[in-house]
């Protein structure tokens, strides 16, 4: 009974910290308790399976150069602390955005001699879920250098932009209806606080332009290519619009 | 070698319930489902899983296709002495997984 009870304080005080006092609420409170358990416990998060991966492949030699993650970054829990909640970020000595999987990546052709890791793919995944992990319950922190202004806006007006057959703008669910119900679910706020996140729809893990797909066919507008710039603009939009929320990778979503 | 994750009480009292918990990465693809060109994706399930306290069989289930991908199975026993829990899963295509974890019983 004093179990039960300390639990539930416990559970208003994660809500109470989750939630900031200007009423943007992630996900998980959208959520019912059996979800956001299994969220909560790594023993029962099956996202849990990948960042193990994650973790064994941080370790791993992989290319030309023979080097692995660890071998550079050292302690990952360390070293990547803090990291995925400032993602996507400005390159300024390329001039563009790049997410968590696009630095992942960079990292690997650049510094490991390696080939590219394929968008959704089990080892990508892991790794973003892993480096993620360290963040967990960091506030996401998104820099917008003047140069990257423009790339902001950009996001922005995508969010804001009618698209596809039904002719709908993210802000017309996401801002005016969040909250509501949509063939019987409830319409989140669209903060991407935990992603890569395990999708039950989807059986498996999957990451925030994966989702962003979805709701593109939803509107039945033509989706983009997995790493195209309007994805990571809307990216980095979103995770700016979410700034001062905590991470919560790799989160559960029904 | 598949990964599984369990939840054993590291200490326990003799004879107090405890709660076990196994997580199993497993596509536990059902055999009814089919490719866009229509050919039939074949089935590939985790068939069973054992669990065995100090080598004894504790608790058995048998998995069929309408089984999510990446099972959790949580369920109760009696701490009745120190040792290991270990978790056996067995399925399509020869898979096999297991993990263990210790357990103190005072």
């Amino acid at each position: 009974m004093i179990r039960r009870r300390l639990a539930s304080l416990l559970l208003l005080a994660v809500a109470s910290c989750a939630a900031p006092p200007d009423g943007r609420r992630s996900g998980y409170e959208f959520m019912g308790p059996d979800t956001r358990a299994m969220q909560d416990d790594d023993a029962s998060n099956p996202a849990s399976l990948w960042v193990l991966d994650g973790e064994s492949l941080w370790r791993a030699r992989a290319g030309a150069a023979n080097k692995a993650c660890a071998d550079c970054h050292g302690d990952a829990g360390r070293s990547m602390r803090g990291v995925a909640a400032r993602y996507p970020a400005f390159d300024s000595s390329r001039g563009t955005l790049l997410d968590l999987d696009q630095r992942i990546n960079l990292c690997r052709t650049t510094r490991q001699n390696a080939s590219a890791l394929q968008p959704e793919s089990r080892e990508l995944l892991a790794l973003s879920a892993f480096i993620g992990r360290q963040s967990r319950g960091l506030p996401i922190d998104i820099a917008v250098p003047r140069e990257a202004e423009p790339l902001l806006e950009a996001g922005r007006a995508a969010f804001r932009r009618r698209q596809g057959q039904l002719n709908l703008a993210c802000t017309q669910c996401h801002d005016r209806l969040a909250g509501e119900k949509l063939a019987g679910n409830p319409i989140p706020q669209a903060h991407p606080t935990g992603y890569p996140i395990y999708r039950l729809e989807w059986q498996g893990l999957g990451s925030l332009q994966r989702r962003l797909r979805n709701c593109m066919i939803g509107v039945r507008a033509e989706p983009y290519a997995y790493g195209a710039p309007e994805y990571v603009e809307l990216e980095y939009y979103l995770m700016w619009r979410s700034r001062g929320m905590r991470l919560e990778t790799p989160a559960v979503r029904p | 070698m598949a990964r599984a994750i369990v939840k054993v009480p590291a200490r326990a009292r003799r004879g107090e319930i405890i709660e076990l918990r196994a997580i199993v990465g497993h596509v536990m693809e059902t055999g009814f489902r089919h490719t866009e060109k229509g050919a039939l994706v074949p089935r590939d399930i985790i068939r069973q899983m054992v669990c065995r306290y100090n080598g004894i069989e504790i608790f058995r289930a048998d998995f069929h296709p309408a089984v999510a991908a990446n099972p959790l199975v949580v369920f109760n026993t009696i701490a009745t002495e120190s040792g290991r829990i270990e978790f056996t899963w067995t399925g399509d295509n020869g898979f096999a997984a297991s993990e263990s974890a210790p357990i103190a019983v005072e």
